[in-house]
Order: C-alpha cells, then sequence, then structure tokens
C-alpha cells in the first residue's frame, strides 16, 4: 500500500532490518561453525534431508487442506488435525484386522490399498459432518465465530475417539513390503517407506493440481473462491462445491494420516494436534489459499526442521539444540513474513482482507 | 399438508438415538452411573440419555402443527426410536465383545442400559421408558408457556444442585446452622445428589416462584418505571452498593475452595480483558497471548525465588517485581508488534501462535536451564507482603486479584472511549481507511499490543505467587485458545463480556472437575452450539451485534418488500 | 409516601446487610490466620459423636463416620490431555484395589471421589484445595505429575490428610531439607535418586559400557532422571557424550539421535514416555552408527504396548523399573481383574504403584480405626501418618514397600532391570527381570 510513495526511513523498519540481520548472521555463523567441525557425514545430511523430505510431505498434504478450505470459506478450519487423526485411528483398525487375518500377509498391495481406503473414506465423513452440522450454518458470520467453532469441533472430535478408543497408544502392524532400505551408491541409501511417502504424497499433488485446473468441479472451486455471490449467479451450486472442497481436503488428509502412519506409527486421540499445527504453518507459509503454496510450504518446512537445529545452533554449542526445533521453524516463518507479508507464493497485494 | 410428518419424526428419533449411542460409548452413562443427580433414584449417567429424549421429543413436537395429543403421540414415536436404537446397542455390545476396539462397549454398559434384568426383559423396560421419557418430553411442549418456562427451569435447578452437590455440601459444611437441612436436602452415604424430598422441594420452590414472578413481574417493572428520577438513582446506588458489598465479603460467603476458583477464574477475567483489547477494539487475532503471561510470570519467578537453584539470585522483594514484570511484557508486546505491523488476519494469528510457542520452549529447553529453570520449573517463590499480611491463600489472594481486574476494567473502559479507542475501532473496521483518515497505524497497533501485553504480564505475576512454582507446562497454547474463546463467547469487544465468558468458560469448568476427562468433550460440544445459537456472544457491544444482525433485518426488509 | 417508604426499605436493607458482613467479616479480617483456622475443620466432625463414647486424642484431629457413611477416600490424577493414560492407568488400580474390598472397609462402603490435576501446577492446586475443603476425606491418592504434588500438597498435608503418589519420582518431594517436602506425603514410585543410580550402575558395572547418551523429553520427570543417570555414571568413571532433549509430540528423532550417533555412545538412556520413547528406540536402528547400540528406558516405558508398538526395535532393550516376580501370580491376577473390570490392559506404567498405594491407605485406615459398639468409625489422622511411616515389608504388587521418615515408600530395592526380546515384542508380557542390585 504504501509501495506507490517514498517511504521514511522509520525506527521500526530499521529495527527489523537489524533483527534479520542478526538472525542471518547467526544462521550462517552457526552453520559454518558446525560444517568446520566436521561432526556428520555426507551420508548424515543426506539421511536428514531425506527425512525431512518425507516429513514435509506429509506436512504438505495436510497443509492442503487447510488451503483449500481456507481458499473457498476464508475460515481456518482447526479441526482439519482430527480429521487427519481420524482417518489414521480408524485406517489402524483395518489395517489391525487384516493383519491378524493374514490378509495383509497374502495381498500387501492389496492391504494397503484397503486402508488407504478406509482412512481416507473415515476422514471424508468426519469432514462431510462437520461441514454439515457446524460450519453450513455460519455461513456469513464474522471471521472469529467459523474459527472458534472449528476449534470446539477439534475438542470434540478429539474427546469423543479418546471416549470410543481409549487412551493407550496402538501400533500399526508392520508391513513387510514396505520395510527396509533401497541402496543408493556408496554408503548413501533410503528408506523404502520414505520413498513410499514422497512418491504418494507427490502423485496426490499433482493430482489435486489438475483437478483443481482441468476438471469441472475444480474449475467451479476457484470461481468460488474468488467470488462466491458470482459463481452462484452464474449457476455453479456454492454448497456443493464447498462440500466437495472438503471432501478433497479430507481425503487428503486422510491419505496423509496413513503415511504418517506408515512412518511412525502410533496412533493417540492427540496425535493431529502437532502435524496439524505444522501443516497450518506451512500452508501459511507458502501463503495461505494458495495449494502450490501449501506444498511448498510443506517441503520447507520438514526439511528445515530436520536440518535446522543440527545445522545451525550445533556449532554454537547450544545444549540439546533438537529441542529448539519449533523456535527455528517459527522464527524462520516470521522472518519470511516479515519481507513477504503473505507468504512465499502468496498474493503480493493484501487486497483481500483476510 | 400434513400435520404428522412421519418422516421427520423418525429422523429426529434417529439422530437423538445416534447422540444416545454417543454418549454410551464415549463412557459417559458407565461413568456417571455411580453419581446420583437425585440419591438412590436417578443417576447422572440416565440423566444425560433423559436429557436427549426429552430435548429430542421438544423438537419432535415441534414439527407436530397442532396442540394436543399428536404432539404427545410424536414425542412418544421418537422416544420409542430412540429406545429401539439403544437396544441394538445394548444388544450388540451385549453379543459380541467389541472392547477391544471400543473400550466403552463394556458388561457394565449392558447392565446399567438393561436396568440389571437381562436382555429381553431389559430391553422391554428400556422401549417403554423410551416412550414415556418422549411423551414427557413433548407434552412439556404443548403446555402453556408461562408453565412450561417454570417447569423447565425447576427440572434444570434441580439438575444443577444435584450436579453441584458435592461442592455445596462443602461449601455450606462451614455454616454449623445449616447442618440439619443439608442432611435433608442431599443423599446419605454412596448415594450423593438431591434427597428425594429435596429434589421436589427445589423443583416446587423455583418453578412456583417463577410463575410467580412471571405474573408479577410487570407490575414490578412498572412501579419501578413510575418513580421518580431521584429514588431510581437512588435504587441504582443502592444496587452498586450491594454489589460492592458482595465483592468484599464473596471469600468469607464462597468459602476456601470456591474462592480458589473464582481466583482462577479471575486470571482468566484478567488475561481475557487484555485480549478484548488487543483482539475485540483493535481487531488483531493474537493467539499467542500466553507468551507475555508466561513473561510475567518468569519475571516474577526468577526474580523473587529463594530455591537458590539458578545460576542468578535476586531476591526481590514481589512489589519491586510486579512494575518489573508487567515492564518487560510490554516491551515483549511491542518486540511481537513490529514484525507483524504489515501482517493481517490469519497471518498474524500464526505468527502469534509462533510466538506463544518460541517462550514456551525457550522456558522448557536446557539452553535457558542455568538461568530460568528449563522444565523443572522455578520453585520456592515467596508469597507477597502487604501491609504486614502474608498473600498467600486463596482468600487474601482474592483481594489481589479483584484489584488487578479493577484496575484492567477501569483502564480499559477509559481507553475505549477515549480517542485512542476509537483509533483502534478505525483500525478493526478497515484498516486502509484508518490510515487514511490520519490514524498513525504503527502506535495505534504497537499501543494495543502494549497494553494487552500489560495485563497479561500482570496476571502471570499473579499466578507466579499464587501457585509459589511455575512450570513452562503451564504455558501451553491451550491458555490462548481458551482466552479467545471466552472473549468470543462473551461477546467481542464488550467489557461485561469477558466477565461472562470467564464465569462460562473458565468458572464452570473449573467447578465440573469432576467431568474430568469429559469436560473437553463437554466443553468443546458447547463452543459448537454456543457459535450457532448466539455467534455475537452472551453479552455483546452494541455495534458488533447490529453488524451481525444487518444480515437478518437485510432478510427481513426484502421479505417484507416482496410481500408489498 | 412511596418515596419514603423505598428510602426507609433501602436503609433497612443496607444496615442489615453491613451488620451480617461485619459479623462475616471477622473471618477475613485476619486472613493471615486463616490456615490455623483450618485445623480444627478437620476435628470438626468428630463433635457430633454421642459424648463419651470416643474421645479424640490425636494430634491433628480425627474423622469419624457415623454408621451407614462412606469412608471417604480421594483421587488426584490426570486424566484428560496428553498425560491422561498416566492418570486412567492408576484410577483403573485404584477402582480394582477398591473393588477387592468388596468396596466396603469396616463395614462401611468406600466412597471415592476424584479430581483432575492436568499434570500441571494449577491442577493441582485446585485439585488440592477442593480435596483439603473436605474434611471427611481421610486421604488421596495422587498425584501423578511431581508438579501437581508441589502446589497440592501444601494444602492436603495442613488439612491432616495423607497422600500416596503412585508416580511422583522428583527427589524434591522427599528430600527434608526441601521447602517441598511436606508431612502426610508418601510415595510408592521410586525416588529418580534410586532409578537413576541402579540405571547408571547397571550400565557402567553389569553392562561394562563406559560411553553413554540421555535424551529426555522436557518433562521433570524425565530431565530429573536422566541427571542422576548422567552424574552418577560419570561419577562411576565413565563418560557422558551427549545430554539431549525432545520435546514431547515430536516424531522425528532421527536429527537427534543423529547428534548423539557422532558422540558413539554403547548405550542410550531415555527415561521417556510412550510414544516419543517408541519412536527413539525405532528410528535409532535406522541410523547409521547406532544399528547396535544399546538401549534403555525406565519405568514410564514399562508397559505391555511399547514392545509391541516398537516392534523388533524393543528387542534386546533394557527397562529399569519395578521388580514384578513374573512367577508371582499376583500381578497375573491383577492384570486378569483389569481386563475383567477395566478392559483390555493398563495403558501405562504405574497401575501397580497405585494398586499398592491404595491398599496401603486402606490397611492404613482399617488398622488405626476405632470402632464403637454402634459401627461408628474414628480414624486419627496423625495415627494413620504414624501408621504410614512406620510401614514396614508391605508385600505388594511393586516389591516389598518400606517407607521411611521423608515419605518414600519404594526403598529403590525392589527395582530392578528387564531385558525385552522378541517374546516380548510378540505379546508376552511382563518380561523376566534380567538384574537386581
Amino acid at each position: 500500500m504504501q509501495s506507490y510513495r517514498i517511504r521514511r526511513i522509520n525506527w521500526t523498519d530499521l529495527f527489523m532490518w537489524l533483527v534479520g540481520a542478526a538472525l542471518l548472521a547467526l544462521i550462517i555463523g552457526g552453520s559454518y561453525l558446525t560444517l568446520q567441525q566436521g561432526k556428520y557425514t555426507a551420508v548424515q545430511w543426506f539421511d536428514l534431508a531425506v527425512f525431512g523430505l518425507a516429513q514435509g510431505s506429509v506436512y504438505a498434504l495436510i497443509a492442503l487442506g487447510y488451503t483449500l478450505v481456507y481458499g473457498i470459506l476464508r475460515m481456518i478450519n482447526f479441526a482439519h488435525s482430527e480429521i487427519f487423526m481420524g482417518g489414521a485411528f480408524i485406517g489402524y483398525f483395518a489395517a489391525t484386522s487384516m493383519q491378524r487375518s493374514g490378509f495383509m500377509e497374502a495381498n500387501p498391495y492389496l492391504g494397503i490399498v484397503i486402508i488407504f481406503l478406509v482412512a481416507m473414506t473415515t476422514s471424508v465423513i468426519i469432514a462431510v459432518l462437520l461441514e454439515r452440522i457446524a460450519y453450513r450454518p455460519l455461513r456469513g458470520a464474522p471471521r472469529l465465530v467459523p474459527l472458534i467453532t472449528a476449534i470446539g469441533a477439534s475438542y470434540f472430535l478429539q474427546y469423543v475417539f479418546r471416549g470410543f478408543f481409549g487412551t493407550q497408544n496402538r501400533a500399526y502392524p508392520e508391513i513387510a513390503v514396505i520395510k527396509g532400505t533401497f541402496p543408493l551408491f556408496g554408503d548413501f541409501q533410503i528408506q523404502k517407506i520414505q520413498v513410499i511417502v514422497i512418491i504418494a504424497a507427490a502423485l496426490m499433488m499433482a493430482f489435486l493440481a489438475v483437478f483443481v485446473q482441468y476438471t469441472k468441479t475444480g474449475k467451479a472451486m476457484r470461481a468460488v473462491s474468488e467470488d462466491k455471490s458470482v459463481a452462484a449467479l452464474m449457476g455453479i451450486d456454492v454448497d456443493k462445491i464447498i462440500v466437495s472442497t472438503f471432501v478433497l481436503g479430507a481425503a487428503l488428509a486422510g491419505a496423509a494420516g496413513v503415511l504418517y502412519s506408515f512412518m511412525f506409527r502410533i496412533v493417540t486421540f492427540y496425535m493431529g494436534f502437532i502435524p496439524g499445527l505444522k501443516a497450518f504453518t506451512a500452508a501459511v507459509l507458502g501463503g495461505i489459499g494458495n495449494p502450490p503454496g501449501a506444498m511448498l510450504g510443506g517441503l520447507f518446512l520438514g526439511i528445515f526442521e530436520s536440518l535446522g537445529p543440527t545445522l545451525f545452533l550445533d556449532g554454537l554449542g547450544i545444549p540439546a539444540p533438537y529441542q529448539l526445533k519449533d523456535v527455528i521453524a517459527f522464527t524462520m516463518l516470521v522472518m519470511v513474513l516479515i519481507f513477504r507479508p503473505t507468504g512465499i507464493l502468496g498474493e503480493r497485494l493484501s487486497k483481500t482482507k483476510a | 399438508m400434513s400435520t404428522f410428518d412421519w418422516k421427520k419424526i423418525l429422523q429426529i428419533g434417529l439422530i437423538g438415538g445416534i447422540v444416545g449411542v454417543l454418549i454410551a460409548l464415549v463412557g459417559m452413562v458407565e461413568e456417571f452411573n455411580e453419581r446420583d443427580i437425585i440419591a438412590g433414584t436417578l443417576t447422572m449417567g440416565w440423566t444425560m440419555l433423559i436429557l436427549t429424549v426429552l430435548v429430542m421429543a421438544y423438537f419432535v413436537a415441534g414439527t407436530v402443527k397442532a396442540h394436543s395429543w399428536l404432539n404427545v403421540a410424536a414425542g412418544a414415536l421418537s422416544g420409542a426410536v430412540f429406545s429401539v436404537v439403544m437396544s441394538l446397542l445394548t444388544w450388540m455390545v451385549d453379543s459380541f465383545d467389541l472392547r477391544q476396539t471400543l473400550v466403552n462397549a463394556s458388561p457394565s454398559l449392558v447392565k446399567i442400559l438393561t436396568f440389571e434384568q437381562g436382555i429381553p426383559n431389559g430391553l422391554i423396560t428400556l422401549i417403554v421408558a423410551g416412550i414415556v421419557v418422549g411423551a414427557v418430553g413433548s407434552a412439556i411442549f404443548i403446555l402453556p408457556e408461562r408453565i412450561r418456562k417454570a417447569v423447565t427451569l425447576g427440572l434444570g435447578m434441580v439438575a444443577f444442585l444435584g450436579l453441584m452437590q458435592d461442592i455445596i455440601q462443602v461449601s455450606l459444611a462451614g455454616f454449623e446452622g445449616l447442618s440439619d437441612a443439608i442432611a435433608w436436602m442431599f443423599g446419605r452415604g454412596i448415594e450423593n445428589g438431591l434427597s428425594v424430598a429435596g429434589a421436589i422441594t427445589v423443583f416446587l420452590v423455583v418453578s412456583v416462584s417463577n410463575l410467580l414472578w412471571d405474573t408479577n413481574a410487570p407490575k414490578v417493572n412498572a412501579r419501578i418505571e413510575k418513580l421518580p428520577q431521584k429514588s431510581r438513582r437512588s435504587l441504582k446506588w443502592f444496587g452498586y452498593g450491594m454489589l460492592f458489598l458482595v465483592i468484599i465479603y464473596l471469600p468469607a460467603i464462597l468459602g476456601l475452595y470456591l474462592t480458589e476458583v473464582v481466583n482462577s477464574t479471575g486470571l482468566f477475567i484478567l488475561m481475557g480483558l487484555g485480549l478484548n483489547i488487543v483482539v475485540g477494539f483493535a481487531g488483531l487475532l493474537d493467539l499467542g497471548y500466553v507468551a507475555f503471561y508466561a513473561i510475567g510470570a518468569y519475571t516474577v519467578g526468577v526474580l523473587t525465588n529463594l530455591s537458590g537453584e539458578l545460576t542468578s539470585s535476586f531476591g526481590w522483594n514481589f512489589w519491586f517485581a510486579l512494575p518489573a514484570a508487567v515492564a518487560l511484557a510490554v516491551i515483549a508486546g511491542v518486540m511481537l508488534g513490529i514484525p507483524v505491523l504489515n501482517m493481517r488476519g490469519d497471518y498474524l494469528a500464526i505468527v502469534t501462535l509462533g510466538f506463544g510457542e518460541i517462550i514456551r520452549i525457550l522456558a522448557l529447553s536446557d539452553f535457558l536451564k542455568p538461568h530460568i529453570g528449563g522444565s523443572q520449573g522455578i520453585v520456592n517463590i515467596p508469597p507477597p507482603k502487604f501491609l504486614e499480611v502474608l498473600v498467600n491463600n486463596p482468600q487474601t489472594l482474592y483481594y489481589f486479584i479483584v484489584a488487578g481486574a479493577v484496575l484492567a476494567l477501569f483502564t480499559s473502559q477509559r481507553l475505549r472511549d477515549s480517542r485512542l479507542g476509537r483509533s483502534w475501532k478505525a483500525l478493526r473496521e478497515d484498516e486502509d481507511v484508518a490510515q487514511a483518515m490520519g490514524i498513525n497505524l504503527v502506535a495505534t497497533k504497537l499501543m494495543a499490543f502494549a497494553t494487552g501485553a500489560a495485563f497479561s504480564g500482570l496476571s502471570g505475576s499473579i499466578l507466579a505467587v499464587k501457585l509459589g512454582t511455575i512450570y513452562p507446562h503451564s504455558f501451553a497454547l491451550l491458555i490462548s485458545i481458551n482466552v479467545l474463546a471466552l472473549i468470543i463467547v462473551g461477546g467481542m469487544g464488550s467489557i461485561p463480556g469477558v466477565f461472562v465468558g470467564g464465569l462460562l468458560l473458565a468458572g464452570v469448568p473449573e467447578l465440573l472437575r469432576e467431568f474430568a476427562e469429559y469436560r473437553l468433550l463437554i466443553y468443546g460440544a458447547l463452543l459448537v452450539v454456543m457459535m450457532q445459537v448466539r455467534p455475537e456472544g452472551f453479552w455483546p457491544e452494541a455495534t458488533h451485534k447490529r453488524e451481525l444482525h444487518e444480515a437478518d433485518e437485510e432478510a427481513r426488509l426484502t421479505a417484507e418488500g416482496q410481500e408489498a | 409516601m412511596n418515596k419514603r417508604l423505598l428510602a426507609l426499605l433501602t436503609l433497612l436493607v443496607i444496615a442489615s446487610m453491613a451488620l451480617a458482613a461485619c459479623g462475616g467479616g471477622a473471618a477475613t479480617e485476619a486472613p493471615a490466620e486463616e490456615p490455623a483456622a483450618e485445623e480444627p475443620a478437620a476435628e470438626e466432625p468428630a463433635a457430633e459423636e454421642p459424648a463419651g463414647a470416643f474421645e479424640c486424642t490425636d494430634a491433628i484431629g480425627c474423622v469419624s463416620i457415623a454408621p451407614g457413611d462412606p469412608i471417604h477416600i480421594a483421587y488426584a490424577l490426570t486424566v484428560s490431555g496428553a498425560t491422561a493414560s498416566l492418570g486412567e492407568d492408576s484410577k483403573g488400580a485404584i477402582e480394582i484395589a477398591i473393588a477387592d474390598r468388596g468396596g466396603e472397609l469396616l463395614g462401611h462402603p468406600i466412597e471415592l471421589s476424584g479430581e483432575d490435576t492436568l499434570c500441571n501446577a494449577e491442577g493441582g492446586q485446585a485439585a488440592g484445595t477442593k480435596i483439603s475443603a473436605d474434611a471427611t476425606i481421610i486421604g488421596v491418592i495422587g498425584t501423578n505429575c511431581s508438579s501437581e504434588a508441589r502446589a497440592a500438597m501444601p494444602l492436603i498435608s495442613q488439612a491432616g490428610m495423607v497422600m500416596i503418589s503412585p508416580s511422583n519420582t522428583n527427589p524434591d518431594l522427599t528430600d527434608p531439607s526441601h521447602p517441598d517436602q511436606h508431612d502426610g506425603y508418601f510415595r510408592t514410585a521410586h525416588n529418580d535418586l534410586f532409578q537413576g543410580r541402579i540405571a547408571a550402575e547397571f550400565a557402567y558395572n553389569e553392562l561394562g559400557v563406559r560411553k553413554a547418551a540421555t535424551i529426555h523429553d522436557g518433562s521433570p520427570y524425565a530431565e530429573s532422571l536422566q541427571r542422576v543417570f548422567a552424574e552418577v555414571f560419570a561419577e562411576l568413571g565413565g563418560e557422558v557424550t551427549a545430554q539431549e532433549a525432545i520435546n514431547v509430540g515430536d516424531t522425528d528423532m532421527k536429527p537427534v539421535l543423529t547428534s548423539i550417533a557422532t558422540g558413539a555412545p554403547e548405550i542410550i538412556y531415555f527415561p521417556i514416555f510412550e510414544p516419543e520413547g517408541n519412536l527413539i528406540a525405532a528410528q535409532s536402528r535406522e541410523v547409521a552408527g547406532l544399528e547396535t547400540v544399546l538401549l534403555m528406558g525406565a519405568d514410564g516405558l514399562f508397559a505391555d504396548t511399547f514392545p509391541e508398538a516398537t516392534g523388533s526395535a524393543a528387542d534386546g532393550m533394557y527397562l529399569s523399573g519395578p521388580y514384578v516376580d513374573v512367577n508371582d501370580s499376583a500381578y497375573g491376577e491383577f492384570l486378569a481383574k483389569w481386563a475383567d473390570q477395566i478392559g483390555g490392559v493398563p495403558p501405562s506404567g504405574f497401575h501397580a504403584h497405585a494398586y499398592d498405594a491404595t491398599n496401603m491407605l486402606l490397611n492404613g485406615i482399617e488398622e488405626v480405626a476405632v470402632v464403637d459398639a454402634d459401627g461408628t468409625v474414628h480414624i486419627g489422622r496423625q495415627a494413620l501418618r504414624d501408621y504410614l511411616y512406620g510401614l514396614s515389608n508391605y508385600d505388594g504388587l511393586t516389591g516389598n514397600l518400606t517407607c521411611n521418615e521423608n515419605g518414600d515408600c519404594a526403598t529403590g530395592e525392589a527395582l530392578g532391570v528387564f531385558k525385552l526380546s522378541t517374546e516380548e515384542v510378540n505379546g508376552a508380557w511382563p518380561p523376566p527381570v534380567f538384574w537386581q542390585p
């Protein structure tokens, strides 16, 4: 807004530039010191990067759900993390029952597909119910009303799952076909599950991009996100499009839930909270409402979390640097947003009042 | 047009049934079966199911457009549907062992739902009971409005007193003269809740007095209206005087535990008043408000603690540490404010959330452990002394918190009506226009953050001396969300709303500690319902309410226009 | 005329209010004395019983229970939020211990009321205030987290009650020189000083390792346990290569493990909880340099879901924990009761401690009670404390319990180190004891 007139350099800008410069110095200095120490080998850096990529892919999948809903309704669906959790949780029951009956061993690939289908269906059901019961009556309400509803729904869903299925940790069975590693050159190798996660996430994101760009529903979605009332005048059933957005986001979250559980195996009723928070951060980092931005933000955040503490802080001699992982992630977010207030790929002008 | 809509009735019955199944499978029926509302007669678990049926039948009766036995029949039908669903559940739980998956689908649930009569008999009883309760629910609907209101209020009061019985009994235990009355009103032994006689008395007293009040209220109001200006004013001052007295003597009336509840609520209200300035007045969505709370608490903790476990020992007096804590919170508020000056809406939300998390993680980290205690927190924070009185128990702390709240109340009231307050409002409505009107965005925004942070810092300082120990775990994101929810439930931007919201979202959950694991479930469900029913909050600010209902108003006008 | 009447009435009401208020105000005028005034409240029920039948001579008061009235105990556990499994675990065990006695003691029903403490100091303080305000409560089982106990215990101690914790392990709570140690506080959980020392001695002496790394999760429990471990290990002559930390809720342990790997430790000690513990165990096998490192956890991971959920990585892992004799049928019976009454298996590792704590409390009540001819029961609060302080060789699920004068009932002798094998990974539980000090 101020770009078209010459700005005086005021003290706030100065302060921000100073902070930015200090942080940058810290990052560069820390990285230099860490690398100079030579504590870590190239293989270790590579492992960390791949791991971050896998984690980031999952964040990206969840972030897409936030960003899709945000793009259309301009609301933060805080309960999206519970949609993710629900998928992972019910997927667990499918996985264990198949494991127990021996089906998993006989048809591992079909089994995995079934787990995905179960989880995605669960997530979709939760999301559609949520939209119908909690969000639809709130169309046109001020921005904070749906936000509070979503927070309420998030608690409610979490504790319903807790009540239904108890508090104990449940673990996905170990599926033989996704265990082990692929050898690359030399000492470099890569976990099978990480490859699967990265590829599956990439495929789904590609599908989403095609869907939004070329299908009729996808085009309608874009229209609704531009202007609901005009879209309605063009003969688009806005309610239906909103539901399909929720379905799409939830299906991705369900898939992310399964991928996440394949990686980490353990499901609990509160497992959605932290990945949800990270994914939300990723969505904002990339520019909320912008699907490619969410993907980018997710990957960026995943890699940052994985490499950041070791790279930046280890060399500075800070004890237990890994504990400060989220400090790095959020500081990074602030730095990005200071210089690009609407995220990496966000609209340049914040004309639509977010 | 049929007046008896089968499909709708079955549908609502089914939804009710699903809610019932949910309540049962989440474990509430079983958990609260030990807990009586009316001693030996009605358990809390059953109360929840009965309440579901009553509400459901009430809605069902509303779908029938007649005031006759048809409504009752509809209610009974929906009750039947409900209990058939519940019977199905009971039968399933009894026949298959589902406990590997659904931990609460246990034999004891079956026992409760079949009234310990075994499968066929018990289920018949269940269905009959469902029909009867359904009929009663719809019968309440067709009562004349005055009586309906009185009856619902009476039933509600019975449920409420039964629910709160232990708190009431504990609080009243100090009053010698009441012990006989308490013994008569409440159940004895392991049968807790109201006694049957007590329940009937409560119901009658509440219903009849409500009926009487309803008939006489217009007269009373009219009489007050008719009073001359001067005595009306004295009536008003009399009201204020009473309020003042109540506030002064509250801890003596409430006893230790309830004062403690009031204190924790007070801390939330104090924070709410601060956040209300940031979010309610200036429209800056802040999800990291807990950071200032933490900064306040930690400053006091570091400066005053006597534990000798930290590297630097200050051993300040609390009254010197307090202003330091507030000042530090203000500085932190400005520091947070500067980078987010250009951000809007949800970008702001996530950055502030991140700020809250950064502060919490730093407090927890091994990195800063030598200075601020890390995960072991700071222990041994001495209670402050005020004029030779040690502020170390809930009843003395209460006055301290009230003083803080009054200060915050006064400040935000004055600020709201000041030039700054109007700038905030302009900022909230439209940032660009506000800037065009010559409002200094930077100063205005930073003032909002700083003022908000000051109250939160104050609240945190009080927390530190209240607990005597502080842990980083006390400063979770949940606190920020709770405070935000309370100002929205109270009514955004409304100062009395903060008090209402605080009582509802901080006070009531504190009282319902007994619900333990179901507290957050109920909290979540209530937030959702509340936002649907009263999105503007319980005590909305005038402009905000008008905005929310503008759409309704327009719709009404267009509708009228079309009719004309 | 109307106006004058109103003014008169107003004056009257204000005057009566003010008078009533002054009467009530005397109590608040001197708030500093309030705690002192609390103590007689504990004796108050004694006033109700028939004169001459029983004289309460107890130093801090008695609780009298008329025929038909319940014997009232309370729990203060964390039953919601992320630590819910810890509270659920203890709560189930308390319920089983009560059910074992048919829900009755000395002919009186046992009433159990509960408070959620949320695993933070605020929750502990609120629960402590509520419990201490109810003079009918004799004893408390709780709290789960040490932070709760710090805030709750001053109140409960002042009210003359006893509190037995199944899972507080912080050394301060039973350190007589620390302000957080209070009369009437006991615990069946192991003081970190015992458990950390035993783990370090085991690693150094038995396993013969010389380089160790530790990980904690930011909980006061794990932080303090790993600190004791590291101190003792270094004292014995070993080298601590790294003391790292993760956050609760983290899933990617690779970076922290990679960093640990650079120090090439022979053992990693991570006394944390599920699910982070599972992830560390599982992911350590995937980090270059840590494929064969020894893993060791503590009683926070001593639950049957741990090896199952961790899979093959848990094979060969050591856990320090309360020594439970597999051949002893009592624990098996307990698990059977759990499956029957609560369903499934206990969700965390402190149920046996909670069961023992409840039994100790109920035994104590039974032991010190004075029963009148009409069935009225009188319990001296100091007598109950004395009984517990003097308790020795109580044969519980967690071994022989002997309370010392500071309230530590688990002496450390009943600790053992367990080794997990493929059998546990496949569902067998509990594992055989590997080593005992």
